[in-house]
């Protein structure tokens, strides 16, 4: 298969970025999506020129590092996989590939397709734990969950921190990434103890890293890679406005 | 210098309960004061950081990713064991440790064995505190799974990603200790160097990946949990990122490096499809639970799977080893892939696969069963390979997957060289010469959480720090000496790139260094590693500048330093004339083709020190001896 590759390249945060075409040929089917990436730089080094840059690090899907819109979408045209795990299978021969790196504010470019993704992090240093302090713990089976909460804690802990979210969302909210971990912990009887000041300083500390609010059109759950349900939203609102009134 | 393993005295169970209370203690005032480096966010470097800042020590902690929560521990899947004996199927502290030291072909020190089973059941206690949403039965209660070499069901499990579950546990702790200011993170940063002053480890070289510069880092400790060297293959399932890079350049400074050979190849991989793969891809242990592996019985056969009957499969593991079935450990597992392979039974388009079947399972325990504790697994493998595996059997073949070698480390923890400490799969301590399913998360935890808190703090309470700054002669001249090899990396301006190099030297470790190694193919593995590390310095080409985010200078640094370590895991693997566990020597081994283990003259881990690139190591020996579990030819049949 052969294609055009539509690739953005910015040189720093500092540097105006723009479009370059590349032309990738000879690519097999059950080549992945970052391996015809990886033929595309070691051309681009054989002909003296710099590889594009692009985050990536596991390559099975699962550590949330790859963080590239392709043709309109975060991490591309299929449901529920991430960049890593798409395939060339899923494009069309000649097709032309638009590949840009996620666009929200409060995810600035570092250089071609890489995002600094730190606001995240933030968001988590300011609520998205349970204060358990190693040793303090009693026996796992101290406490019987009920599987239905475990399981729904489980579908919201999958959240991979990748940021499509955001990117897919036409005002860069992060809501269901907040939602998620608030989700996860607010289901679980251990994370009750802090479960108001969680929602509280987790929901303040987004809006301060100045993501947008959150329109309910559901394209973050659309493009999620794990397929989080906006249920979860639906949640952190009512945890929010019950954490507010008392 | 001798090697000193410090293993306590007195009972097994009570050497580690006995140390903990003869380890100096740092007074909760005083820990402020001392400032510790952690290398690496993963299972073990993010638990030790998290558990470090409560204590109210100064911590510092990095990673090359952008953000602590990807390290690659992330990617396991299958669980993490505990000797919680929930089941009431007979497990205990001593049979997880008995397991383990067995499992490891009884190359592992068996006090630290000991230790792990102890620490097993506390991890599983921390991580449910912490929201770890492990997988539950209806009743509320903890559930659990089987793992290969283990006879009873002691596995945890978060669906199947547990690896990301544990790890977003100590990510949140972690995210806890930054919030609060005792530990300050530094994503995008590679550690470049160690810096030794006085014989102690006193800080660290770091290069901040975005702009380029490098940085001096001081502190009383410094703790290297950077993961495992499986990328040396190329092609393997850790992260395109792991690397060696950290533990090769302690080991240049003077930390010994333990048992290089061991390898874990991992049975059950999705396998390779062409020479774009860039990685591979694990399907979980845990599968081989419900599935059935097997190969037409003839050699040649081209039949789709489903048309090949019963009559005419080899379920060569249930044949060969019938009280495991397909659940004997990995090692075993791969190796008896590899045979049928080799006998040209192998199946796929490349023959170099064998058929994991689910049909049976599907059909006694319905569908639905399978896709709950399976389904994100399946869904994978249809995603790579575009076929569905609950209608036709899955293909795999091993992989390189772990590296039980590393540092070596005493008792402690610690190295060779005092006051650098190094945990999890970067060290070679517990797993022996092949590890356990589910038992990686369990060390890195273990490490991370309940011993490197103790250890630290008995080597922090009982040393005297004189002030360093990091404008001392010995950070200005490991400074010097990173800038030194970026420059001449950069200044080689050839025409083959890193990746044609990293490949080459993958296909020599696979095919020499692998599954089966012989006298021969590590000699002349040796000798090509060398020619391949000369022609890399004469014509690599890096682009760009150091100054800026330079994602090819940052593969060209890890890729020499794999160039040196291959060596030293081809001259380890060629001085060890025996097999045992993934060291497989095929001039040793038994009839039935098993692996043959000579204890009278290779029951010990090999402790290598660094003389030099190119230069022999020279090789001390640690005595193992087992008191407890006593040696026997390994048999799971």
């Amino acid at each position: 298969m052969n294609f055009t590759v539509k690739i953005w390249r910015q040189k720093n945060a500092q540097t105006p970025g723009k479009f370059v075409d590349y032309s990738v040929n000879n690519i097999s089917e059950d080549t992945s999506f970052l391996e015809m990436l990886d033929i595309m730089n070691e051309d681009l080094i054989a002909k003296n020129e710099e590889p594009v840059a692009f985050d990536h690090d596991c390559r099975e899907g699962i550590c949330g590092m790859c963080s590239l819109h392709i043709s309109g979408r975060p991490h591309g045209p299929r449901q529920k996989v991430t960049a890593c795990q798409l395939f060339m299978r899923s494009f069309e021969d000649g097709e032309t590939i638009t590949v840009e790196p996620w666009r929200a504010q409060p995810f600035p470019v570092i250089k071609d397709c890489i995002v600094d993704r730190s606001a995240f992090d933030r968001i988590m240093q300011s609520g998205g734990f349970i204060s358990a302090s190693t040793g303090s713990a009693p026996d796992g089976n101290a406490i019987p969950i009920p599987k239905r909460d475990a399981d729904l804690a489980m579908d919201a802990a999958a959240c991979i921190g990748c940021g499509a979210c955001v990117a897919a969302c036409k005002n860069a909210s992060a809501m269901l990434f907040v939602a998620a971990k608030v989700s996860h912990l607010a289901h679980l009887p251990q994370g009750k103890v802090e479960r108001k000041e969680r929602v509280l300083n987790m929901v303040a500390q987004m809006d301060k890293e100045g993501f947008g609010s959150c329109t309910n059109t559901y394209a973050c759950e659309a493009e999620c890679p794990k397929g989080i349900s906006v249920a979860h939203i639906a949640f952190l609102n009512r945890e929010y406005l019950k954490a507010s009134l008392s | 210098m001798a090697l000193d393993s410090k293993i306590p005295s007195g009972p097994i169970e009570k050497k580690w309960y006995d140390h903990k209370f003869n380890l100096k203690l740092v007074n909760p005032a005083n820990r402020r004061k001392h400032k510790i480096i952690i290398v690496g966010t993963g299972l073990a470097g993010g638990a030790a950081a998290a558990t470090l800042g409560e204590m109210g020590y100064e911590v510092s902690a990095f990673a090359y990713q952008d953000s602590a929560r990807r390290a690659h521990s992330i990617a396991a899947q299958g669980g993490i064991n505990a000797a919680k004996n929930y089941r009431n199927d007979g497990d205990s502290i001593y049979r997880l440790f008995y397991d383990t030291v067995k499992g490891g072909d009884y190359r592992a020190r068996e006090a630290n064995v000991y230790r792990l089973a102890e620490l097993s059941v506390d991890i599983i206690d921390q991580c449910v505190a912490q929201g770890v949403p492990f997988a539950r039965e209806y009743g509320g209660y903890l559930d659990n799974r089987s793992f290969g070499g283990a006879q009873v069901s002691r596995t945890f499990y978060a669906r199947g990603q547990t690896g990301q579950q544990l790890l977003l546990g100590a990510y949140s702790a972690l995210s806890r200790q930054v919030g609060l200011g005792t530990v300050k993170m530094y994503e995008r940063h590679e550690i470049l160097d160690v810096v030794v002053i006085d014989g102690r480890a006193r800080g660290i070289i770091a290069r901040n990946m975005v702009t380029g510069e490098l940085e001096r880092h001081a502190a009383d400790a410094v703790v290297l949990a950077t993961g495992g060297y499986g990328n040396v293959y190329y092609l393997s399932t850790n992260a395109k990122g792991c690397n060696t890079t950290a533990i090769w350049r302690a080991h240049k400074r003077g930390a010994y490096f333990g048992n290089p050979c061991f390898v874990q190849i991992h049975p059950t991989c999705i396998p390779v499809s062409g020479e774009h793969q860039s990685k591979l891809t694990l399907m979980s242990e845990s599968l081989r639970n419900d599935g059935r592996v097997w190969v037409p019985m003839k050699k040649g056969d081209t039949r789709k799977p489903n048309d090949i009957p019963e009559a005419e499969r080899d379920y060569y593991l249930e044949r060969r080893y019938p009280s495991f079935g397909n659940l004997v450990p990995r090692d075993v597992a791969s190796r008896a892939a590899k045979q049928v392979c080799d006998e040209g039974r192998g199946v796929g388009a490349s023959k170099m696969a064998v058929y994991l079947d689910f049909a049976d399972a599907i059909k006694r325990q319905g569908k639905a069963k399978i896709e709950e504790k399976y389904g994100n697994l399946f869904d994978m493998y249809y995603e790579i390979t575009d076929e569905n595996p609950y209608e036709v059997p899955m293909r795999i073949y091993p992989a390189v997957h772990y590296t039980m070698g590393g540092l070596w480390v005493d008792y402690n923890l610690q190295t060779t060289i005092p006051g650098l400490f190094a945990a999890g799969e970067a060290n070679f301590s517990d797993h022996g010469a092949n590890r356990l399913g589910a038992s990686a998360l369990m060390q890195g935890l273990a490490d991370g959480y309940f011993i490197l808190p103790y250890t630290l703090g008995g080597y922090l309470g009982g040393t005297q720090f004189p002030k360093v700054s990091t404008d001392a002669p010995e950070f200005a001249e490991a400074e010097k000496n990173v800038k030194s090899v970026i420059d001449r990396l950069l200044a080689v301006k050839g025409t083959k790139s890193v990746d044609y190099f990293h490949k080459k030297l993958g296909k020599i470790m696979w095919d020499k260094v692998g599954m089966g190694r012989n006298e021969a193919g590590l000699k002349e593995a040796i000798t090509e590693i060398r020619e391949l590390r000369d022609d890399f310095w004469k014509n690599v080409r890096v682009l760009g500048k150091s100054e800026e985010l330079n994602q090819s200078l940052e593969k060209a640094g890890r890729v020499a330093d794999f160039l040196e370590l291959a060596e030293l895991m081809a001259v380890d693997a060629l001085h060890r004339r025996e097999s045992c566990g993934g060291h497989f020597r095929e001039e040793s081994q038994t009839e039935d083709n098993e692996a043959k283990r000579d204890d009278e003259n290779f029951s010990y881990a090999a402790a290598w020190e660094f003389q030099g690139v190119g230069a022999e190591p020279q090789l001390h020996k640690e005595e193992l001896t087992f008191e407890y579990c006593k040696p026997s030819q390994r048999s799971y049949k």
